[in-house]
């Protein structure tokens, strides 16, 4: 029996236009999903339980509209949802530690997230968790295989590497062979029943502030050819004008 | 003042390009870094003693080092580097190890920089399609994209120190699974060309490795083929849900430009767009645009290249 935690963010669906206003992204028309590598996640963690029983919670912070990741969750299979109550901005120091603080309360031994949130990129909470409670971490994890342990495929320098991963641990997961099951109709039901439990848990100062989002810089209108030939004229212009062959 | 400090990128054995270049974001911060290289064998230290700029060489030696475990080189590395800013490469494996360091020390972490001005850094978000500024407040660790600060020149002559360090393994590789091909995984390649749905086949793909080939080149893909064909695997996925790529060099080949797509290469120092569709979105992002069939183009593509590289 296996007390599992699958970390789950909401951010702005990936097809999404993002724009900017003023000094700040505004979301407020964007719709909002499931990072997509947090479905590996809960897939994975769905995986643990049916190997080695125990309970799957999902586990998000945010404010009340993350409650719907956490819906989506609890339709896909898991079987417990709570968020952590929070609105604003903070650093991974506070982020983590608030984060930490909340897997030690729920008595976490395997957490499953997503290799980076689709807003972010950044892909420091799942290790950065790991360090806090002393356990073990992979990242980009591609495959998982349950036999007492967990054993991960994870990309390594020339290839793939197996790994055993001790209990303890903190698995972050990339799409890899993972197929993600979908909700049925008796999850989406039992969903819009459940209760999230909401935590509230005083979060540090940052020491890392935002202090603006801009727009890409604009790339420069490139050159274009009609027409096969001018890959010669192309591959000349890569050597001789880019430098990068 | 406190120290800046570089973690020396590491690729085969050796220390990568791309430490120079942290080294140069290390002197945007202020100051000339120390540079820390993971090692088991204290010469491989060596190369990093030429970078100008730097004011310390420490080989960190240990056999945590052999394979890569983020509980044990996260350790080992903290261990020894003094107080300060931390700078990594942008690469999976070490932003990995970037939070782990940060973690360690309760400081934050800051991943994909690709600006600093003073006390701020500025790094993607949104999948590139907005950027974001923070300032820092204390020491923090940074990690840095490649290809977008310029390379310290060498030619410098600084002290290399080794220091034996060790760290507490918490996973045991079992078994590796080296790549069935010598070509390069398209996180680790400065050029890459890649494929999509256009390419009709994935047997087609062969134009595409030829190119590789030719020029030292890993081969991508696009999500549309990967999920279309067995025969590419995920691996070889660039975008959202594949791989962020930062390039010298990508070459789109039947790829439409989907924003999932763009997520993961639109950073790319140069972009080449082969399509047949003159609307497709890829062109708004390509340095050079090629109208045209790959059936037409790749074949002059593949045998200039290949006289260029003869
Ligand atoms: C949550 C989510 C995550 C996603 N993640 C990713 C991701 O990680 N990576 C990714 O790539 N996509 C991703 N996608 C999918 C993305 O939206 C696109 O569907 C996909 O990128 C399209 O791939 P494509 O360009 O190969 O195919 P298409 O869009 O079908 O484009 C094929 C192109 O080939 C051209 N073509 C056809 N024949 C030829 C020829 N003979 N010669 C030259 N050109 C030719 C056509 O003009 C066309 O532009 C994601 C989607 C979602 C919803």
């Amino acid at each position: 029996m296996v007390n599992i935690i699958v970390l789950v963010k909401q951010v702005p669906d990936t097809n999404a236009k993002i724009v900017v206003s003023g000094d700040r992204v505004d979301l407020s028309a964007v719709k909002k999903v499931m990072s997509p590598y947090d479905e590996f996640a809960v897939e994975a963690a769905l995986q643990h339980r049916e190997a080695n029983g125990g309970e799957v919670t999902a586990l998000t912070l945010g404010g009340a509209g993350a409650d719907k990741v956490l819906k989506d969750a609890k339709a896909i299979g898991v079987d417990h949802i709570v968020r952590i109550d929070s609105d604003g901005d903070h650093d991974s120091n506070s982020l983590q530690t608030a984060i930490a603080s909340v897997l030690s309360e729920l008595g976490a031994e395997v957490v499953y997230c997503g290799k980076s949130a689709a807003d972010t990129g950044a892909g420091s909470t799942g290790p950065g968790l790991a360090e806090r409670m002393g356990w073990a971490s992979v990242s980009n994890v591609i495959s998982v295989a349950f036999d007492g342990g967990i054993t991960v495929v994870a990309p390594s320098e020339g290839g793939d590497a197996r790994i055993s991963v001790p209990i303890p641990a903190v698995i972050s997961c990339d799409k890899g062979n993972m197929k993600v099951r979908k909700p049925n109709v008796k999850g989406i039901m039992q969903a819009k029943k459940a209760k999230v439990e909401v935590k509230t848990v005083a979060i540090q100062p940052s020491s890392v502030a935002i202090v603006a989002h801009t727009m890409p810089p604009a790339k420069p209108a490139g050159k274009s050819y009609e027409g096969g030939a001018a890959a010669a004229e192309v591959a000349r212009l890569l050597r001789d004008e880019a430098n990068v062959i | 003042m406190t120290e800046t400090i570089v973690i020396a990128e590491i690729a085969k054995g050796t220390i990568h390009a791309t430490t120079s270049e942290l080294v140069t974001a290390a002197q945007a911060l202020g100051g000339s870094p120390i540079i820390i290289v993971p090692c088991t064998d204290a010469s491989v230290a060596d190369a990093a003693a030429s970078i100008q700029g730097a004011s310390k060489v420490i080989a960190a030696k240990s056999d945590v080092f052999n394979h890569y475990d983020a509980a044990g080189w996260a350790s080992a590395i903290d261990a020894i580097a003094p107080a300060g800013t931390i700078l990594t490469s942008a690469t999976p494996q070490s932003k990995d190890l970037a939070a782990r360091i940060a973690a360690r020390r309760n400081i934050s972490v800051v991943q994909d920089v690709v600006a600093i001005d003073g006390n701020q850094l500025t790094s993607p978000v949104y999948s590139g399609k907005a950027m974001q500024t923070v300032a820092l407040s204390g020491p923090a660790v940074i990690s840095v994209r490649a290809n977008v600060f310029d390379a310290a020149p060498s030619g410098g002559s600084c002290d290399v120190a080794v220091v034996d360090t060790t760290g507490n393994m918490a996973t045991a590789v079992q078994e590796f699974m080296a790549r069935a091909s010598q070509r390069l995984d398209v996180a680790e390649a400065n050029i890459i060309i890649s494929g999509g749905r256009g390419m009709g086949s994935p047997d087609n793909f062969v134009h595409l490795e030829a190119i590789a080939d030719t020029i030292g080149a890993a081969v991508g893909a696009s999500r549309a083929a990967v999920d279309t064909w067995e025969a590419i695997p995920h691996s070889m996925q660039v975008g959202q849900t594949g791989k962020t790529v930062n390039p010298n060099l990508y070459i789109a080949v039947g790829i439409s430009g989907a924003i999932q797509h763009l997520a993961g290469m639109r950073s790319s120092k140069y972009i080449v767009a082969i399509n047949k569709d003159a609307d497709a979105p890829i062109f708004q992002h390509a340095d050079y645009g090629i109208v045209a069939t790959w059936e037409d183009a790749l074949p002059v593509l593949q045998s200039t290249l290949a006289g260029m590289m003869a």
